[in-house]
């Protein structure tokens, strides 16, 4: 069973949080935090597991991103490495070339995939052409509901980024992998 | 310009959606929080208007607040607005919110049952992946209890999307709900061989997750997985597959034998390193079942060990910790092969990453020898001043005394050594472990008494010393030691060369900076160490010495009485007393040391941990009882200043509380755990018992007074522990001198002291003796208790709740709810093209419509709903349609998604349910995939009791009982409890038997709902009748031989007098031809093989021979007896007609609904169909009475509609396809022989018109 996925960058600023058992809000953010302090002061070179008594954390490190998988001792270790690894990927097929901005901007796309990754702390689906091809109906299933609403939306977040010349300014740019945040339609 | 026109026609585009409050957010990085709090504003207006666009926008914006830490349950209601939006864009937005912040206290949940339900059956797939997606996070018990059976139908639906995400989401369903567990088991063990990867992957997922929290439940699925495992190319499945082996192999070693083959050659083959290493671990997980009774399995090991090596030696740090990980298990049972990589492992140990040195060190653990302990502990002290951090350094510490401790200091040949290891452990500064070493030193001293001597001088050294302990208290553990010098150098002061002076040392002013606890070991060990210098000085006529002590008693123990401390206070102040007492006596020159020496007398011996609670209550005491009244409100109120006054002095105290409560006895167990932990009569020996003590949080809540000592922390005058390391060397070498020398001498001479255990062991190991002969005590144990592990799971584990038993089954009062005034619209939505089941059901409906209408209100009587249940679902019978119930369309939509996956159909999936595990695991080869072969061999360990020319019939009624239950232990002692019974009253069981197992059958339906109860059925019907004898038969088809088929006839005596002599003949036809013993002429009768006294029955059963099965026959006979009474006898005969029907040419045989569409589509079959009007009888009747009456069992089965299959002995297909509406009922047939068909289906029209 996986217990929580956390995505936080390299400061600890979480960018997605998925818990599979309950913790109240105040809860969720110390376990962040103590994750990512445990996580952080790990170089890059030691292994990626870190044992409790009763589950272990599995992460990976993304240039500004980690990716944390708690887990039970019903997982394999290496196992769930390459799931992030698929999750990494898939996330990267579907935002093309993702960075952490993407995560920023799009939360919510982030876990539509994750849900056709991961279900209930259960490994749902680990082949990345079959979680793509679900991701991308269901887009396309909301771009058609959009329809004549979605239009004008589109139009004035459009005209709300024109508004906006100080955007590129707030980004933090510490890595090169992160580019100007795709405005792509909502 | 045209900003201002789109801002006025549409105003509320330009209420933020999500990328406007994230950047909001980045732009306000000073007031963040004040920023949020505006936008929480702005989300609560856009929340009261009634667009569902815009709501589903705010809610969107409050998933991420919740992601930042807010609270947003304020929302929850309007989350289930937008849940239950028709889009489904924003209904995924609902659900997103509602995973992320529901739980089970959320009380809007219970509002969502409805609309989960619905999107559940929704049309599209998506609503229904989003909805169970959802559900999967915020399922409740009673979510699970109302959806539980919708998310079931799921798990056969048309789209292995849904299918996969049903089945994963079945486990958090069982987590909630426990009593669904076994009725949709089946279908999810179908699932297993689900044709969609990801279904089947799904399927595994789960049961794993369950077998892994009670194994022993899923053992009889080993064969399936098995063939999984050796079928599957899904690393996935591979790996779940195989962790879930290392699960059971410890409770079947025989499991673990046969999969060492294929585990191995998945090692050889795989290239994938997490399969690799999943085997690996499942490989040593076997050995260390196989242990012991194994012949030899180095190959394995070795095979495991070299493949660790390589991963151990590999650059990439995951795969070198986990390599150690694994390594450590190897270690438990083959330690040798793991010690010739002690380079390896001791090289781990200089590792810069953290995590693989603590690896590393757990598995030097199990590599010491008495050999190379020394060597390794030097080694680990090292490391021990070179670390950095504390944390990693008391890991050493702590592994340290846990590889010399381990095994009851096996490994420990010198404990001088080892004593001043301890020592030289206690300089280490800020160390939390003080009272790890504590324990060690007062285990040590206390068990090993040759060592007393020695370590009663290297505690006074150190209580002389005390002072560089305890120099920085307040974050220093240390101390604690002090606590066990005290101890031992009080206990055991006979050994002490100064008493005089280490009683000083004690009495120290600084000493009343110490901990409470240990300044009350100091002042009662002082009283014994007094004792023993006045005992010393008896002799002496000045006795100077001995009032100098006394004095010494005098004048320092006042500071004690005034200590804070009550612990202290107390012995304190009773001390002084008695010293003040014992000093009078001594100016009037009274000899007082023996008296005051047996204060202190006596042995203390070592109690082992788990002593006190072996002792058994004496008859006749309850402890529940009270003893006094119970106490009032007021009283337990007066008691309060206790509870606090406990709270102080944990240790000491024992809180007085009468109130017994749980909670209360956990607590005073907890409290006496810490007080056993710190009193020294109790010693424990196991590493457990120093994790309790470790836990005991007394110590650090103590406040001690922080004093400041910068001195080194070298105590001067102790010996190092290197010394004894060069001491022991040489001792070594002499005694291998000495023992050359005198095996010259006598080669037979007896090795001395405890080398004598293992002789098979090398020679250098056992070569080492003991420096002295050391008697190591063993605990002491009440008479017969065993120092056993009995503990006990955690009572609030969730999964404690699903250790049921699978194999067992289902009962009545199992079912799982159905909420019934929406199963018409869910029951469509699985299967696309069924429309006239709903038509058969609106008239049904109307029965109900009053009580539908009570229902509306939330609060279920689930009672009625049952009821209600009932008239709109129909259940039939056989256990088959469990696993396959669902859908009766289904196999012909399913057949084009399946035809192209390679499935092996029906007889290998039936030899996994119908073998049994113990015929799979003592059988060397795999079983054979035929079905014939699988109840041979299930069948063959019957005994066989009843007549040999029964033995024929065996076969076949195995395999009727096969198909209820699949536990084949159970099934052979309910066969033999059922032969034995048949002896008694055959005629009676049989019938009861019958009913009883259609009464069974009815409920392992996959629909579960609550039922008539189904009539009593009997396939026996009457052959003939006088007024002497009674004869009734049954016809069943021989599994085993194509051309045979089995007449049971029970008889039974109607008159009162004695049957005897029984002769039953047939006149043979030239196709059907009773079976004679050999030798017998063709006209012979056989004789029936009892006597029946007056009113018994029994049953006898005559092979017959036929040729062809496709007609009816009937066979003319004559039984001939004699009835014989007190006085006389009479020749008797009785004539009877044996009606063949084709019916009794089908074997009752399973089928699976892949293989079943594959059978129709191949198109071999020929088709006719019957149609029968008036059948007045619920569904689920029918198809039992079918199933009963003529061997069918039911493939699939989705409403009013089921496809049923059955097999002729000479292996004809029959597949039905029945459909009700009304009170019509439709069978469409298929059969590759047409005459058998049409005879079959009379037959079943006969059934049903005689009812």
């Amino acid at each position: 069973m996986i217990k929580a996925i956390l995505i936080f960058n390299n400061h600890g600023k979480p960018r997605l949080i998925r818990f599979y058992q309950y913790f109240s809000e105040d809860m969720q953010q110390q376990i962040i935090r103590e994750t990512f302090h445990l996580v952080s002061k790990r170089d890059d070179n030691v292994c990626n597991f870190l044992e409790g008594s009763d589950y272990k954390l599995i992460y990976r490190h993304y240039a500004t991103l980690y990716f944390v998988f708690c887990v039970d001792s019903s997982e394999s270790e290496l196992g769930i490495l390459d799931l992030i690894q698929v999750f990494v990927e898939t996330l990267d097929k579907c935002f093309e070339n993702v960075c952490e901005l993407d995560l920023i901007f799009h939360m919510d796309k982030v876990h539509y995939i994750l849900q056709e990754v991961v279900m209930g702390g259960m490994v749902l689906e680990t082949n990345m052409n079959e979680i793509v091809a679900q991701v991308e109906v269901q887009n396309r299933m909301e771009k058609s509901e959009g329809g004549l609403s979605a239009a004008p939306a589109r139009a004035v977040s459009a005209v709300k980024n024109m508004n906006l010349p100080e955007i590129p300014r707030n980004i933090n740019i510490g890595d090169i992998n992160i580019k100007v945040p795709s405005l792509s339609p909502f | 310009m045209a900003l201002k026109i789109v801002k006025g026609s549409i105003d509320r585009m330009f209420d933020k959606n999500l990328q406007d409050l994230v950047r909001g957010i980045r732009n306000h990085k000073e007031d963040e929080a004040k920023y949020i709090s505006t936008c929480i504003d702005e989300i609560k207006q856009e929340l009261k208007q009634d667009n569902i666009a815009v709501k589903a926008n705010a809610v969107c914006k409050l998933t991420y607040l919740q992601m930042l830490g807010y609270d947003v349950s304020w929302a929850a209601f309007n989350i289930v607005e937008v849940m239950s939006s028709s889009k489904f864009t924003y209904k995924r937005i609902g659900y997103l919110a509602a995973s992320q912040c529901f739980h089970e206290s959320t009380d809007v949940i219970m509002l969502t049952t409805n609309q989960i339900r619905k999107d559940l059956s929704s049309p599209n797939q998506y609503d229904t992946g989003v909805a169970l997606t959802g559900l999967s996070c915020f399922v409740t018990p009673d979510l699970a209890r109302d959806l539980a059976n919708d998310i079931m139908t799921l798990m056969s639906h048309t789209k292995p999307y849904i299918r996969k995400k049903a089945v994963l989401i079945m486990y958090k369903v069982f987590l909630k709900y426990p009593e669904s567990l076994r009725p949709a088991f089946p279908r999810l063990k179908e699932k297993l061989e689900d044709p969609d990867p990801g279904v089947q992957s799904a399927a595994v997922n789960v049961i794993c997750e369950l077998a892994r929290r009670n194994p022993k439940n899923y053992l009889s699925l080993a064969p399936l997985f098995f063939k999984l495992m050796t079928s599957s190319t899904n690393n996935w499945v591979l790996i779940k597959i195989i962790k879930l082996f290392g699960a059971l192999t410890p409770l079947e070693p025989r499991l673990g034998k046969k999969l060492i083959e294929p585990l191995t050659n998945l090692i050889h083959s795989t290239s994938a390193m997490s399969l690799l290493y999943e085997c690996v671990n499942t490989v040593i997980a076997v050995l260390i079942s196989l242990s012991s009774g194994m012949p030899n399995h180095s190959a394995s090991i070795q095979l495991c060990v070299q493949k660790l090596r390589i991963l151990i030696e590999d650059s990439d740090q995951n795969l070198k910790y986990l390599g150690l990980l694994a390594m450590s298990k190897i270690l438990k049972t083959h330690p040798k092969s793991v010690q010739s990589h002690k380079d390896l492992i001791l090289q781990c140990l200089d590792d810069k990453d953290e995590s693989i040195r603590l690896r590393a060190l757990d598995l030097l653990y199990g590599m010491v020898s008495k050999k190379n302990l020394m060597e390794i502990v030097k080694k680990l002290m090292l490391h021990v001043d070179k670390a950095e951090g504390t944390t990693y350094r008391d890991e050493l510490l702590t592994k340290i005394i846990d590889i010399c401790s381990q095994s009851n200091y096996q490994y420990i040949t010198n404990f001088e050594w080892y004593i001043s290891i301890l020592v030289e452990l206690t300089r280490l500064e800020g160390t939390r472990h003080g009272h790890l070493i504590a324990s060690q030193m007062l285990d040590v001293a206390i068990r090993v008494k040759a060592i007393r001597a020695f370590a009663v001088a290297q505690m006074a050294t150190l209580l002389d010393n005390a002072h560089l302990l305890t120099g920085n208290t307040q974050r220093n553990g240390i101390c604690e030691v002090l606590y066990a010098a005290a101890w031992i150098c009080g206990e055991f002061s006979e050994h002490l060369e100064n008493p005089m002076q280490t009683l000083e040392a004690m009495l120290r002013p600084k000493v009343a900076t110490l901990p409470g606890h240990i300044q009350a070991v100091y002042v009662q060990n002082a009283a014994k160490l007094f004792a023993t210098v006045l005992k010393g000085e008896e002799g002496n006529t000045d006795g100077t010495a001995a009032q100098e002590a006394s004095q010494l008693m005098i004048d320092r123990l006042p500071l004690f009485v005034q200590s804070a401390n009550l612990e202290v206070q107390e012995r304190a102040s009773c001390i002084l007393q008695l010293v003040k007492y014992i000093q009078k006596l001594q100016q009037k020159d009274v000899e007082v040391a023996e008296e005051v020496d047996a204060l202190f007398a006596g042995e203390l011996n070592p109690v082992a941990p788990k002593a006190q609670k072996k002792v058994p209550v004496p008859e006749g005491l309850d402890l529940d009882a009270w003893i006094n009244e119970p106490p009032s409100e007021s009283e337990s109120e007066d008691e309060q200043p206790k509870a606090i006054f406990a709270k102080e002095e944990p240790k000491h105290s024992r809180p007085r509380h009468t109130e017994v409560d749980e909670k209360e006895l956990a607590r005073r167990r907890e409290a006496r755990k810490q007080e056993q932990a710190n009193n020294p009569f109790y010693i424990k020996a196991s590493p457990s018992s120093q994790k309790v003590y470790q836990e005991a949080p007394g110590v650090e809540h103590i406040p001690v007074v922080q004093i400041d000592l910068n001195v080194p922390l070298k105590v001067p005058g102790l010996p190092m522990s290197d010394q004894y390391v060069k001491m022991e060397e040489e001792r070594r070498q002499k005694e291998r001198a000495e023992k050359k020398k005198k095996e010259k001498k006598k080669r037979k001479e007896k090795r001395s002291g405890r080398g004598k255990k293992h002789d098979s062991a090398p020679e250098s190991e056992e070569d080492i003796t003991p420096a002295h002969m050391v008697d190591i005590v063993t605990e002491e144990m009440p008479e017969n208790a065993l120092p056993s592990d009995d503990d006990e799971r955690d009572p609030t584990d969730p999964h404690k709740a699903l250790d049921i038993d699978l194999d067992r089954p289902l009962a009545d009062s199992e079912k799982l709810p159905v909420r019934s005034h929406r199963a018409a619209e869910a029951q469509k939505s699985p299967t696309d093209g069924e429309t006239e089941n709903a038509t058969l059901q609106e008239p049904k409906k109307k029965n109900s419509k009053e009580k539908r209408e009570k229902k509306r209100d939330k609060e279920r009587d689930r009672k009625k709903s049952k009821e209600e249940k009932k008239k709109k679902k129909h259940k039939h019978e056989d256990k088959e349609e469990d696993l396959l119930g669902g859908q009766a369309d289904e196999p012909v939509l399913q057949s084009e998604e399946t035809s192209q996956v390679a499935e092996p159909p029906t007889s290998s999936s039936t030899t996994a349910e119908v073998s049994d595990l113990d015929f799979w695991l003592s059988n060397a080869p795999v079983p054979s995939n035929t079905q014939e072969a699988a109840t041979v061999a299930a069948a063959a360990p019957e005994p066989s009791v009843t007549a040999p020319d029964s033995e024929p019939d065996e076969p076949k009624d195995t395999e009727m009982e096969e198909t209820k239950s699949s536990k084949h232990k159970k099934k052979k002692q309910k066969k033999e409890k059922e032969e034995k019974e048949k002896k008694k009253k055959k005629k009676h069981h049989h019938h009861h038997h019958h009913s009883d197992g259609a009464g069974e059958e009815s409920v392992q339906n996959g629909t579960v709902e609550e039922e008539e109860p189904l009539p009593p059925m009997s396939n026996y019907c009457l052959l003939a009748e006088n007024s002497y004898i009674k004869m009734v038969y049954d016809i069943q088809g021989n599994l085993q031989d194509g051309s045979q088929v089995v007449v049971s006839v029970i008889f039974e005596n109607k008159c009162s007098s004695f049957l005897k002599s029984m002769e039953f003949n047939v006149l043979d036809s030239l196709n059907s031809k009773l079976q004679r013993p050999e030798g017998s002429g063709p006209h012979d009768g056989l004789v029936v093989p009892f006597q029946l006294p007056p009113g018994v029955s029994n049953e006898a059963r005559f092979v017959f021979t036929v040729q062809s099965i496709v007609m009816p026959q009937k066979l003319k006979g004559t039984l001939t007896f004699i009835v014989k009474n007190e006085d006389d006898s009479t020749h008797e005969k009785l004539d009877f007609k044996l009606h063949f029907t084709c019916t009794s040419y089908l074997i009752t045989t399973p089928c699976y609904s892949d293989a079943f569409a594959k059978l129709l589509e191949s198109g071999d079959l020929k088709s006719s169909s019957l149609r029968l009007e008036g059948v007045n009888m619920p569904f689920h009747h029918l198809l039992a009475r079918i199933c009963f009456h003529h061997h069918f069992s039911v493939v699939e089965r989705i409403d009013s509609c089921a496809s049923m299959y059955s097999r002729s002995i000479q292996g004809h297909h029959v597949c039905l396809l029945v459909k009700t509406s009304a009170q019509t009922v439709s069978i469409d047939a298929k059969c590759d022989e047409p005459t058998l068909l049409g005879n079959v289906l009379d037959e079943i029209k006969q059934t049903f018109s005689q009812c």
